[in-house]
């Protein structure tokens, strides 16, 4: 087969199992389980890109003192409530480690604070950050947790600078999880029909539809009707 | 090692698979020609599950969808951007050009935003109303016809409102508004500022049975699985293939010429496979090129020879001159209206529902053309970036900034949906003096010359940045809010965007009458040889404030039409 005969043959291929919705259908027709195996590790990555994911995790940049003082630190930034888990418990620590691989500007920033948070815990405590108690643990975080609000990012003492980094890292991991989005309540991705904003939402923020704007819209019970117009683009149908 | 060539002969050769030569091969296919397509990027079908990116939730991305890989962010369907490795460009002067190519098949139809807007009598005709750039040969009576027929074969959203120089179409409704869209359409209408629904080509409604119906997630950026937007792969060449075109389809083929004969006349093209890094040619009797108004001018300028010394089509010395981009500048603001919100899902269609035409007068003003403004929101999909600064909007309440624990939860439900930004995209005036050439000095990685940039804004563009600020902080106001930004300084130009950022370059080609001041004729068709053509947004004289995509595939349709006829009467 050369080449442009199986260009041709991927694209008759393609076009067999493409996915087609009908009518008011939202059901996904479920891919070929094989590939559908494969494809959740690519999430639609080029074979380039794919190789430089697992080039990178191939590395360990952080060490096993440091994966446990994240695992400590990212607990503490977002601590466990009744309903859901800490940062650590959504896998925050295994993000971060990714992340400072591939944005590798966060390497010495993040290191090095972890060295600082160490090096205080010892001077004060006499013990490592992640081995002094959690009363401790505060008393370190609260005289770095709180930025000058008059100063700009770049000119916060590097130690600021570093929990600011540690706080966007760790929120973001958290709610960038499976377990973040639901405490979030995010209830989108998914096949739906959107109708407007429910009614009590827009009481709530004292907002209404104009009817005249709601006329023009479409009327979801005919989404699957096909448009048919005049000839002065009226539709019909 | 000799060029290799292929004996067949095409009918016609298309570079490039994006909207234009989407368009060309549907039309030109469907009318039984036989045709090759050469794309300089893979193939790309949004359904094949290797290649899906829709529907993914951000951790299934180990960088959670951030955009330091992809410059729209992991899932984002581009694969391509500003810089590519392997295929530099250069910078005249200061000139600070920025130009996103997207290699694959569909090119940048695939993440673009689906604006679709017609233009108006107007901007076919600017020079008549305001004295700068000039007149096109064609007028909107001319493209009518074709954007009725583009509305009707793709589809489009939107609303018959019969505003001045926004031309009703064949729409299908349009969704109905989000709530801080509401809120927008508030705070513009108090300063008499219009707010319409938007006009964009997702099918809210189904219009043939091989295409999916919208189901509003809210990810057209990643291109839909359903085929329920426009990308030129999923509605024009894969129906033209399904229809039994004859096309053959080349991938990972970057064009370096068109090749000529001892007459002048194209015979066909050359390409370096990147598989095998190798040159070949391919034979036909006519070449469109649709390879992106500066792709196709860099096309043109290597294609020198014998016949053509200053590169093909290039005797009037204009190709690439007129290249112009949108103007571009966008705030963002907090609305403490906007707080506390419950959480429904809100993804609707990928992009605004509602938008605001051009509505000053430009007579009054201290720039010549007008701009849309395009809003966001809303309670979208966290990635890599959602939850930085968790807090940071206390200040607006004399709150601590900062902190850790269980009050950073509350403090990301509190602010989650509350913000909305606001984007001008505007009309610039096409100059001869803003262009792109060849550099001689650098080569990319495939031996072919380079793009090098020259382009300045003039004080119209300025202005006009200046005004959309203006209007960006009314309307906030308006709605209550405060805006997250201090208002940019002159000396930034009030925040316009490097030209190119828009990613709406056009004019490198540009139609006239005048062999001597145009490019190409009325129908696209090079002044210089009968026999190429041009169907991306080269031909376009002047930009007018609209996405380009509507009129690039009405355009090429009334070109590939023209170039059936010409072939029926054996003219090419």
């Amino acid at each position: 087969m050369d080449r442009r005969d199986s260009l041709k043959s991927m694209f008759l291929g393609s076009l067999g199992t493409g996915l087609m919705l009908s009518g008011c259908t939202t059901d996904i027709a479920p891919p070929d389980p094989q590939i559908a195996k494969a494809a959740d590790n690519y999430f639609g990555r080029t074979p380039e890109e794919l190789k430089l994911i697992e080039e990178l995790n191939e590395d360990q940049f952080f060490n096993t003192h440091e994966m446990e003082t994240l695992e400590t630190l990212c607990a503490l930034i977002l601590p466990a409530n009744e309903n859901y888990g800490s940062a650590t418990d959504a896998g925050v620590p295994a993000f971060i480690e990714f992340i400072v691989k591939d944005m590798p500007y966060y390497q010495t920033p993040i290191r090095g604070g972890l060295m600082w948070l160490d090096h205080t815990a010892n001077t004060k405590f006499n013990a490592e950050f992640k081995e002094t108690p959690e009363g401790n643990q505060k008393i370190i975080l609260d005289s770095i947790a709180y930025p000058n609000p008059d100063k700009p990012g770049w000119e916060q003492p590097l130690e600021i600078q570093f929990f600011t980094t540690m706080r966007n890292l760790t929120m973001t991991g958290y709610y960038t999880s499976k377990m973040g989005l639901e405490d979030l309540g995010y209830k989108g991705n998914q096949p739906n029909i959107w109708d407007g904003v429910p009614e009590e939402v827009l009481q709530k923020h004292g907002v209404s539809y104009d009817p005249e704007w709601i006329k023009k819209c479409i009327n979801q019970d005919e989404r699957g009707v096909i448009a048919e117009w005049d000839e002065d683009g009226n539709l019909l149908t | 090692m000799q060029i290799k060539e292929s004996s067949k002969m095409y009918d016609v050769i298309i570079v490039g698979s994006g909207a234009g030569g989407g368009m060309a091969t549907k039309v030109l296919a469907d009318a039984g020609l036989k045709i090759a397509v050469v794309e300089a990027g893979p193939y790309f079908d949004p359904a094949a599950p290797e290649q899906r990116t829709q529907l993914k939730w951000p951790y299934e991305s180990p960088r959670r969808g951030a955009s330091n890989r992809r410059p729209f962010g992991d899932f984002d369907s581009a694969y391509g951007g500003w810089d590519i490795e392997g295929e530099p460009y250069t910078q005249k002067d200061d000139t600070r050009f920025d130009w996103f190519r997207s290699r694959m098949l569909g090119g940048r139809t695939n993440h673009w935003g689906r604006i679709s807007l017609r233009f108006g009598e107007r901007d076919f005709k600017h020079k008549s109303y305001d004295g700068h750039g000039d007149d096109w040969p064609i007028g909107y009576e001319d493209v009518k016809p074709y954007y009725d027929k583009v509305d009707k074969l793709i589809g489009v959203f939107g609303s018959k409102e019969n505003f001045e120089n926004e031309p009703n179409g064949f729409f299908l409704p349009p969704p109905k508004p989000r709530l801080h869209e509401l809120f927008y359409i508030k705070g513009a209408r108090k300063s008499n500022i219009p707010v319409i629904p938007s006009r964009m080509s997702m099918l809210t409604k189904k219009i043939n049975d091989d295409r999916g119906i919208c189901f509003y997630c809210g990810q057209c950026s990643r291109a839909c699985s359903v085929y329920a937007d426009f990308s030129s792969g999923t509605c024009l060449i894969f129906p033209a293939q399904k229809n039994g075109g004859q096309i053959d389809l080349f991938t990972n083929a970057m064009v370096r010429e068109v090749t000529t004969n001892t007459e002048g006349k194209a015979t066909g093209v050359s390409y370096i496979n990147k598989e095998d890094r190798k040159e070949y040619k391919l034979k036909g009797r006519v070449v469109v090129l649709a390879a992106s108004a500066c792709s196709s001018a860099r096309i043109l300028l290597n294609s020198k020879s014998e016949q053509h010394p200053n590169g093909l089509g290039n005797s009037s010395d204009h190709v690439g001159k007129y290249l112009h981009d949108s103007t571009g500048a966008s705030r963002s603001a907090f609305i403490p209206e906007l707080m506390n919100r419950d959480t429904y899902n809100e993804d609707g269609v990928g992009g605004m529902h509602v938008y605001t035409p051009w509505w000053g007068d430009n007579k009054k003003l201290n720039f010549p053309r007008g701009y849309h403004i395009e809003v966001w929101g809303g309670l979208g999909m966290p990635s890599y970036g959602f939850g930085f600064n968790p807090n940071d909007l206390n200040r607006f309440f004399n709150q601590k900034v900062g902190g850790y624990g269980n009050s950073l939860r509350s403090d990301i439900k509190k602010y989650y949906g509350s913000t909305i930004g606001m984007a001008g995209r505007g009309e610039s005036i096409a100059m001869k003096d803003n262009y792109c050439e060849i550099d001689p000095t650098t080569v990319d990685a495939f031996g072919i010359p380079v793009l090098r940039f020259n382009y300045k804004w003039s004080e119209y563009e300025v202005n006009q940045a200046k005004h959309m600020n203006d209007t960006f902080e009314e309307i906030v106001h308006n709605m209550g809010g405060t805006l997250l930004q201090d208002a940019p300084s002159k000396e930034s130009n009030y925040g316009l965007e490097n030209p190119g950022r828009i990613i709406h370059e056009v004019g490198t080609t540009r139609m006239g009458n005048d062999p001597a001041t145009s490019v190409v004729n009325k129908f696209q068709q090079l002044h210089d040889v009968d026999n190429v053509f041009i169907v991306d947004a080269g031909p376009f004289v002047s930009q007018a404030d609209k996405n380009p995509t509507w009129t690039i595939l009405a355009l090429s349709w009334r070109a590939s039409d023209y170039i059936i006829e010409q072939l029926k009467q054996q003219n090419i």
